[in-house]
């Protein structure tokens, strides 16, 4: 012992200099991974099977570019869309006190999620040009109550001609939007039941009208419950759209991989490339998802928000 | 200050009643309100208070009886052959007359302060945005609050999330005012703060219908007092003639055990 802790020991205790806890095994676990992470990075350099200059090189090619843009993202963007909107709507239904809107709603969700993605969109595929060649919008019932009255118009807006090649995505869109909507509806309920019921009593107090009070005061509220899980589900979409390739829609960046990869017999470099594309589309798509969790958090706690988010990503999917 | 007699009554509450199921809750409540008049409601717990206070702005639908509101039918139209019920629309263009103030502050918590107060104003009134702007600045600082505008309400003790709400209720410029125990859910130190600006307000003139425990407040700013008990009223009259000389046995016993209780 020194002459200063000695002296220091009848004085008060002062600034605490105490050595940490050891931890060897941590330091092992952190030998084994760098080992092997160090075997893999020297194989994917030396290994010239890998050929990452063709891999970069795939990855410009104009159909793998125009299947990740006309195929994989704008099928991401629309059926997300129309999953969101009709998803936010299936959600209020659920919890109107019209037992009709209820009880479709209920019906609905339960369809869509018992069938798998691939079957439905095969069934869409074949089924809306089997069955509806051309789609009219129009007054409903419109041509039969044109031959009713002897009319020669048919009160139709619009029309949609199904065979089409360029519809293929416009019906894969659909198909994954409308499964897509029953997972939505799930989230939206739980967000809007997240809101507590104090915040319509005070809107109403205040003269709000319902819509208005859903609109302004728990949609904006219930995002916070709504976003992370909508991350989620967008993320999955991502890859889900290689599914596309049941309507068929050809122009998707899996299968345009595929394409190439049989015509050039490069195989792995070519799924490589496609791999490559699908992390940066989700890598991507996770920053924007932590900005919105942000934008939404607003006003909430950071400590609350932050185990809300945990919570969701330990949900399904 | 104080209701007088030929003055048409705010509130008129006829023979109102209203149960959940088959509990009877409201059993025949008659009340007026007169312009400027402050009433204080007291009375045991589940004896209908806060019920009675939802049902005047149809949070509640009643089961039977009238309220009105500065002559105004509440939640129904009688102007037919058959009593009907208000739309949705019609009911809020009711309400936007009647502020409330509840006592878990009920602040929209993703809107700043400033956001809260504006909102009712833009949204159901349709007025300017500068003009709302400028008259929730003016009752932040009737409220004490001038400077927390930008806040949003989680960054606000319970005292302070009350006064904003009290400010938003008034910025729809309401003829009548709403307490449902603004002070209950806060801590003691914090009670003064509301009170005073609720006690600012009844100076103003406003026409205050307010459930408390509170009973130096009842007694020094209500002109009436109202006793419930068991979703009747038992009685009512002057504040301090109620507080100090209770005709009624359940009322002696009610504030013998809440005055004991606060002096504690
Ligand atoms: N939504 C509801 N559904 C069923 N019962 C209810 C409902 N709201 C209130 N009650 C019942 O009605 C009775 C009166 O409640 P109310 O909240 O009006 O009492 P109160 O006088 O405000 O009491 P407190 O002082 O505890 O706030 C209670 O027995 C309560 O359980
Ligand atoms: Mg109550």
């Amino acid at each position: 012992m020194t002459v200063s802790q000695v002296a220091g020991a009848a004085e008060r205790p002062g600034r605490i200099d105490a050595k940490p806890v050891r931890h060897p095994w941590r330091w092992v676990a952190v030998g084994v991974i760098v080992i092997v992470v160090a075997m893999m990075l020297h194989s994917a350099v030396t290994n010239p099977k890998w050929d990452w200059s063709y891999v970069i090189q795939v990855m410009n090619y104009r159909p793998i570019l125009q299947g990740l843009w006309e195929g994989t993202i704008l099928g991401t963007v629309l059926a997300m869309i129309l999953g969101l909107i009709f998803g936010i709507l299936l959600a209020i239904m659920r919890l109107s006190t019209n037992p009709v809107l209820r009880g479709v709603s209920a019906v609905y969700t339960w369809f869509f999620r018992s069938i798998p993605r691939y079957v439905l969109l095969t069934i869409l595929g074949v089924g809306i040009v089997f069955l509806y060649p051309k789609l009219t919008i129009g007054l409903p019932f419109g041509d039969s109550i044109a031959r009713l009255l002897h009319l020669s118009t048919t009160f139709t807006l619009f029309t949609f001609d199904t065979r089409s090649v360029s519809q293929g995505i416009v019906i894969g869109a659909l198909g994954l939007g409308l499964s897509e909507a029953a997972y939505m509806a799930e989230i939206a309920r739980a967000g809007i039941l997240s809101v507590d019921r104090g915040q319509v009593e005070a809107a109403h107090a205040l003269g709000m009208s319902s819509a208005r009070t859903m609109r302004r005061i728990i949609l904006p509220q219930a995002m916070r419950v709504i976003v992370p899980p909508t991350g989620n589900e967008t993320i999955a979409m991502v890859k889900d759209t290689s599914l596309l390739v049941a309507v068929p829609v050809g122009m998707e960046l899996f299968n345009q991989a595929q394409i190439v990869a049989n015509r050039t017999y490069r195989i792995m470099p070519v799924y490589v490339a496609a791999t490559l594309w699908y992390l940066i589309v989700c890598s991507v798509l996770m920053v924007g998802q932590s900005y919105l969790e942000r934008r939404f958090g607003r006003g909430f706690s950071a400590p609350n928000a932050k185990a809300q988010r945990l919570l969701s990503r330990t949900g399904e999917h | 200050m104080g209701g007088t007699e030929d003055a048409r009554p705010i509130v008129r509450a006829v023979n109102v009643a209203k149960a959940f199921h088959h509990l009877e809750v409201l059993k025949g409540i008659d009340l007026e309100v007169y312009p400027g008049e402050v009433v204080c409601l007291l009375g045991p717990s589940g004896s209908g208070k806060t019920t009675f206070l939802r049902c005047i702005n149809m949070l509640e639908t009643i089961d039977g009886g009238r309220i009105f509101v500065d002559g105004v039918l509440m939640g129904f139209d009688d102007s037919g052959p058959h009593l009907r019920h208000l739309s949705d629309s019609a009911k809020s263009a009711q309400r936007r007359e009647i502020g409330m103030v509840f006592q878990r502050f009920n602040l929209f918590p993703h809107m700043t302060v400033l956001e809260n107060i504006i909102e009712a104003p833009l949204q159901v009134r349709g007025v300017a945005r500068d003009a709302a702007i400028a008259r929730a600045r003016d009752l932040l600082s009737m409220v004490g609050l001038s400077d927390k505008e930008e806040n949003y309400p989680s960054q606000l003790s319970g005292g302070q999330q009350q006064r904003v709400a009290i400010a938003r209720a008034l910025a729809m410029d309401p003829k009548l005012m709403l307490f449902d125990e603004p002070t209950s859910a806060l801590d003691p130190e914090l009670v003064g703060e509301v009170l005073r600006v609720m006690r600012d307000l009844a100076e103003q003139g406003m026409t205050m219908i307010v459930v408390t425990h509170e009973i130096a407040f009842a007694r020094d700013v209500a002109d009436r007092v109202v006793f419930m008990d068991g979703g009747v009223i038992v009685e009512q009259g002057p504040a301090r003639d109620i507080i100090t000389h209770p005709r009624e046995e359940r009322t002696r016993q009610f504030l013998a055990r809440i005055l004991s209780d606060q002096a504690e």
